[in-house]
């Protein structure tokens, strides 16, 4: 508390003269941020009434009534919450069907999965000649032992992967696909040839306009009958790849918004230099594009890890499907706030971390140019 | 993709004229866009006859016919009569009306709630606007997806009607749903609604004289707060003048359910509730950087020159923000209205949910989806063109 009092007050100085007056520092800023107009004091005295009524009920219901463990006797005796429910159930909700005694090789993969991406976003990381042959060794790895087959691992299909895993599977192949997608799009959005211009802008701006479910559902029920008799490809990679095109008409908007920014005399001054259109725009246009529409690329990719929770709609096992069909359990079904309240967990400590780190690379990224 | 040229003339090709027409910028740029239609419609073609191949493979019907035929179905609430005697087209707009019907109320809500957080978040109570960012922060990160889940959940573990809970007098909240009393119709109502619109088309009559008032002496009128007089005033004499008649539809439980009254269903509730504290908190976002992207130095300025707080909103703060807050709301709007699609997930009968029933009935796939992605497409375009309507009206006019 003191810490966020100090630096409340040194933010802002209001009037730099005299020291405060009150030897007691909480009092100050409380009247500087609590009671600071009549209006203000009568919405913190309200306020502060509700959380005194609203705040030890929750408490009392979240902590100290609650039950950590047991089984669903002990939860159906006890008045507060049943976090039991994650402790029985936190298997199946996190790796769906697959196998219960292969379950080892999925927490594996996610130890590595989670570790690479961790790197990824450390700026000692940020060279291709690290990131690239990294990337394709955390999908060698993973996906080696998500589908096994070799190595004396038992061999497991897709169909059966479920949970956390097929949540991180679907929302990096979304990633992946969808963002060189995304610049191909944005820059044939830009282009200054009507035939490829005009193809762009009809793909974006009508898969823009139609819900992710659609899309979903041509990739499930369309999807099949596009391809020739006898040929069939995976529903999951079907899903991703619908998704994937879905995540890459907003993107692509975002990067056209970045690719405006960039000032005209840069593109001149390479044109000048006789750069080739693919020089000018990798070496000049692009960086400077993205650098600029950072914020929107890192929102769009939030809202693509929680976009994976469509797929619930049409029965892939990601972690809420899975959550959804354990708390059908007649036993347990009537926990089923503590159980999305978890699966709310792990989805908001997942995007809210992104997002701040986003902040935090804006202001790496704009320490070097202030001018 | 292509190689798009940015200056106009095609001045690759040397003096000499030597060089071969495969380095000409015009040349490539034809080629280019020649492969990529030849492309898309060679594409185009393959698919339609692997459709058609794998269609009379598995005895499909193709074509728009199914649409007239039997729905057979029963559609669990909708805005107009409809049985399951009546046909697909018929089913399918019942449920567009639905979609429309959960986005309209979605839009209204979000933006008082939205707009309500994001000035919270603006103001300098400390207390106030954490709890707001608190809101803003829980809701943003956690999919839609969970968010109409937990609340169908909410909705299907509340009492029965019997132990039904009732926040105030007369409404309920129950797993059968939300009921709240409404007034009786009577005849009275239609005048003040007529009352109402004079109302308002007084208060803009109001504005605009107001305005040109001032621009010619100077002198200003506070035509906020006139203005709401009239909206307010206007209909309230209306029915005052005609005695006042007020009763209520009070819903009353009789045998195992509620009579009376202006019921939602579950599945509405929880749908409306789910998309409108989603999209909300994106709202309150948009509203914060708008309100904090109107520099204060213009704010000293204007109370520098002695404007009031409210003049201040109204011709300095207000359509500076605008212009930032409303691009971003209307897209908003649009995914909420997308968003209601997530109906198909607790069995709300909205178009995708009626939609999906005709695809399992019919197995006609690609109609099914055909005609749910236009209604959509339709109404985007729709809404995004009222939105860009406003948009210009509240755009700053430069030069």
């Amino acid at each position: 508390m003191n810490d966020t009092v100090s630096t409340a007050t040194s933010a802002k100085p209001r009037h730099t003269a005299p020291p405060p007056v009150e030897r007691v520092a909480a009092l100050r800023w409380m009247r500087e941020n609590l009671f600071n107009s009549p209006i203000n004091s009568m919405i913190t005295v309200i306020l502060v009434l509700a959380l005194v009524f609203a705040l030890p009920d929750f408490v009392q219901w979240a902590l100290f009534q609650s039950v950590w463990t047991g089984d669903h006797e002990a939860c159906r005796a006890a008045t507060g919450a049943c976090w039991a429910v994650v402790g029985e159930k936190h298997r199946p909700m996190l790796f769906g069907v697959y196998p219960f005694e292969e379950h080892w090789r999925l927490i594996l993969a996610l130890i590595v999965y989670l570790s690479v991406i961790a790197a990824t976003l450390t700026p000692a990381f940020w060279k291709i000649k690290i990131l690239v042959p990294m990337w394709v060794l955390n999908l060698a790895i993973s996906l080696t032992l998500m589908w096994g087959g070799v190595f004396g691992l038992k061999p497991i299909e897709t169909s059966q992967w479920g949970g956390l895993p097929l949540t991180m599977v679907l929302f990096t192949g979304t990633v992946v696909f969808g963002s060189p997608l995304a610049v191909l799009l944005a820059l044939g959005r830009r282009s200054h040839l009507p035939g490829i211009k005009s193809v762009c802008v009809v793909l974006i701006e009508s898969l823009r306009g139609v819900p992710l479910i659609t899309i979903l559902f041509v990739a499930v029920n369309v999807f099949p009958l596009f391809l020739p008799e006898g040929l069939e490809l995976d529903k999951l990679l079907r899903v991703m790849a619908g998704m994937a095109i879905f995540f890459a008409c907003y993107q692509a908007e975002v990067i056209r918004g970045g690719l405006q920014a960039v000032p005209r005399g840069q593109i001149e001054a390479a044109e000048a230099l006789g750069l080739s259109y693919w020089q000018l725009m990798r070496r000049i246009v692009l960086p400077q594009a993205l650098r600029i529409c950072l914020p929107g690329l890192v929102n769009h990719i939030i809202a693509a890890f929680k976009n994976t929770s469509f797929v619930l709609i049409i029965g892939l096992f990601d972690i809420l499907t899975a959550t959804t069909a354990v708390m059908e359990d007649p036993v347990w079904r009537i926990f089923f706030v503590e159980a999305y309240l978890f699966v709310a967990v792990i989805y908001f400590c997942f995007c809210f971390a992104l997002s701040k780190y986003s902040q935090l690379v804006e202001r790496w990224l704009s320490e070097g140019r202030r001018f | 993709m292509a190689e798009p040229q940015d200056t106009a003339p095609p001045a690759t090709d040397s003096p000499k004229g030597d060089t071969s027409i495969l380095n000409s910028m015009a040349f490539r740029g034809v080629a280019y866009q020649v492969l990529l239609a030849v492309f898309v419609v060679l594409g185009g073609l393959y698919l339609y006859i692997n459709v058609n191949a794998n269609l009379e493979r598995q005895g499909i019907a193709t074509g728009w016919g199914f649409i007239t035929e039997n729905a057979g179905f029963d559609i669990g609430e909708s805005p107009i009569p409809y049985d399951s005697e009546d046909s697909y087209g018929f089913a399918l707009w019942i449920g567009v009306l639905n979609t429309l019907r959960v986005a309209f109320v979605g839009i209204i809500l979000a933006t008082i709630l939205g707009v309500f957080m994001g000035i919270a978040r603006t103001s300098r109570n400390w207390l106030l606007s954490k709890v707001a960012s608190i809101y803003v922060e829980v809701c943003r990160n956690v999919p839609v997806v969970l968010h109409v889940l937990f609340w169908a959940t909410v909705v299907r573990f509340l009492p029965h009607p019997k132990q039904a809970i009732s926040p105030f007098e007369g409404a309920y909240l129950m797993n059968r749903g939300v009921i709240f009393p409404i007034p009786n119709e009577h005849p009275a109502y239609v005048w003040v609604g007529l009352a109402f619109v004079l109302g308002v088309i007084g208060a803009v009559v109001l504005g605009r004289w107001a305005q040109r008032r001032r621009e010619a002496t100077g002198q200003y009128i506070p035509t906020f707060w006139y203005g709401c007089a009239i909206v307010v005033g206007m209909p309230l004499a209306a029915w005052l003048v005609q005695g006042a008649p007020l009763t209520w539809n009070v819903p009353e439980l009789k045998g195992f359910n509620f009579q009376g009254g202006l019921a939602m269903s579950p599945e509405y509730a929880a749908l409306v509730v789910g998309v409108t504290v989603y999209t909300a908190a994106f709202i309150a976002e948009i509203v914060r950087a708008g309100i904090q992207s109107v520099p204060h130095g213009q704010i000293e300025a204007a109370r520098a020159l002695g404007l009031r707080p409210g003049f201040i909103m109204r011709y300095v703060t207000m359509p500076q923000a605008l212009r930032v807050i409303v691009p971003p709301t209307a897209s908003q709007y649009l995914s909420l209205t997308k968003n209601s699609s997530l109906g198909v997930l607790i069995g709300y009968p909205d178009l995708v949910n009626v939609g999906n029933t005709t695809l399992n009935q019919t197995g006609q796939a690609v109609e099914a989806i055909a005609i749910m992605m236009i209604v959509y497409l339709s109404i985007s375009l729709t809404i995004s063109t009222f939105m860009n309507v406003y948009n210009k009206l509240v755009a700053i006019k430069e030069r």
